[in-house]
């Protein structure tokens, strides 16, 4: 109701001003929708903004879902409303990083660019 | 590369989407790949949807993969959205309104950024086509970028192309008059819900009618749709389908054959001829110099590239 896709909104046009390419798929993204899009889409870094608290839950779905795919060499990477002691959790299931709410752009940016599978 | 095209032809997403970004980055690799999947292709029924942006290209789309899977076809859908001119970066944000698909395997999405290039297309979609006929999609649709201006690539491109166009447009449906019969084969007055669609439909009409029609042309139909709601969508796809059995039973088929090979041939022939001529200045310092000599009123561009196509011809 108050635009809650608002911050993922953000994040996908500051790395598009930063000359990437952002399949953005809107709210409410299943893990399966999620990984057939990157899979289609060929992407090279999967981004997942959660808000309510279900980042413990869908995180391991997701890592298991690209397992299966075969989605291995593709970075994934949280943010959004995440409380910083669950960050240790997150990156143990395997996500390659977290930004909070209140991240920098530039850090995101520069993560992504040293960190993303070459082409 | 023997496995990518086995993979290709056998439907496999994360080969396809592997080959469509490396066609995308026009490497000599995937031209390779072309030319084996090239005699698998042309079999697809081919629809295109061009118009503004706002005019719910992506709504009628979902609505198009709807009826498609009802009727058990697969479907392949091409969506293009422009790049940013200053970044290089793009939005692309079809998927949003093809929700309802994303999981059905009978349904294939590739995103698109147009990375500059003219006409509502990217550069490769031609060839990301292709894959998805040579995967065996029974259906592919292409959307165009929606900057309402000259989109018009797509028409060559695809056997129906859908014009999409909203009531709040009227002064561009008399913009349109010029060309407006080569653009669809079916004209979508999408938003028909909304005031002054009457009046939009009577003017569309009214520059249909100034056409005489030879024996044997297709006359396109206009159709009323309203996308939120799926009303006239039914009616749509008659029109489209009427619009394939007219191509069928006609000489329109090859001509649309012939106008899409013709298209791509251009398109190759330009890409290949940049390529091969670029390729020896790479590294030299030569573009440099020749710009540089442009600058300062030593040379012109036509000087120059007369120069560089001379010493390419001589050295084959």
């Amino acid at each position: 109701m108050d635009g809650h896709d608002r911050g993922a909104k953000v994040i996908a046009s500051l790395l598009k001003e930063a000359g990437m390419e952002v399949v953005y798929l809107g709210m409410y993204q299943m893990p399966e929708d999620i990984i057939k899009a990157a899979l289609e889409e060929d992407a090279d870094v999967i981004g997942v903004s959660y808000l309510s608290g279900e980042h413990l839950v869908f995180t391991p779905q997701i890592i298991k879902e690209m397992k299966k795919k075969g989605l291995n060499d593709v970075l994934l990477v949280g943010g959004g409303v995440i409380p910083p002691e669950d960050i240790p959790a997150l990156k143990k299931m395997g996500i390659n990083e977290v930004f909070v709410a209140g991240s920098l752009t530039h850090p995101i940016v520069e993560y992504i660019e040293s960190h993303v599978r070459k082409r | 590369m023997e496995e990518t095209i086995q993979k290709i032809l056998a439907g496999d997403r994360r080969t396809a989407g592997r080959l469509i970004t490396r066609l995308e980055d026009g490497e000599d690799w995937g031209r390779e790949v072309m030319k084996r999947l090239y005699p698998r292709t042309g079999r697809a029924m081919t629809l295109g949807l061009t118009g503004a942006g706002g005019s719910g290209k992506s709504s009628l789309l979902n609505h198009l993969i709807q009826r498609f899977r009802q009727m058990g076809k697969s479907v392949g859908v091409i969506a293009v959205d422009p790049s940013s001119p200053f970044s290089g970066g793009a939005f692309l944000g079809d998927r949003i309104r093809i929700q309802h698909h994303t999981r059905d395997d009978g349904v294939y999405i590739r995103s698109m950024a147009s990375r500059g290039y003219l006409g509502g297309l990217a550069r490769a979609t031609t060839e990301v086509l292709r894959v998805m006929e040579a995967m065996g999609f029974d259906v592919v649709m292409v959307e165009t970028l929606g900057a309402g201006q000259d989109e018009i690539d797509v028409i060559r491109l695809v056997q129906t192309c859908l014009l999409v166009i909203t009531p709040s447009m009227g002064d561009e449906i008399q913009a349109l008059k010029a060309g407006i019969m080569e653009i669809g084969d079916i004209f979508v007055l999408n938003k028909s819900d909304l005031d002054g669609a009457t009046q939009a439909l009577r003017s569309i009409e009214a520059v249909l009618s100034l056409k005489a029609f030879k024996q044997g042309e297709w006359e396109p139909r206009v159709i009323s749709t309203v996308a939120t709601s799926g009303e006239g969508i039914g009616d749509l796809m008659e029109g489209i389908m009427a619009h394939q059995d007219f191509l069928h039973n006609s000489e329109a088929m090859e001509q649309a054959a012939f106008q899409r090979v013709e298209q791509e041939l251009g398109l190759i022939f330009r890409d290949e001829l940049e390529r091969v001529i670029f390729k020896g200045l790479k590294g030299t310092g030569k573009k440099r110099r020749y710009i540089r000599s442009i600058i300062d009123g030593k040379s012109d561009p036509y000087t120059v590239i007369e120069e560089i196509l001379e010493t390419f011809l001589r050295r084959r």
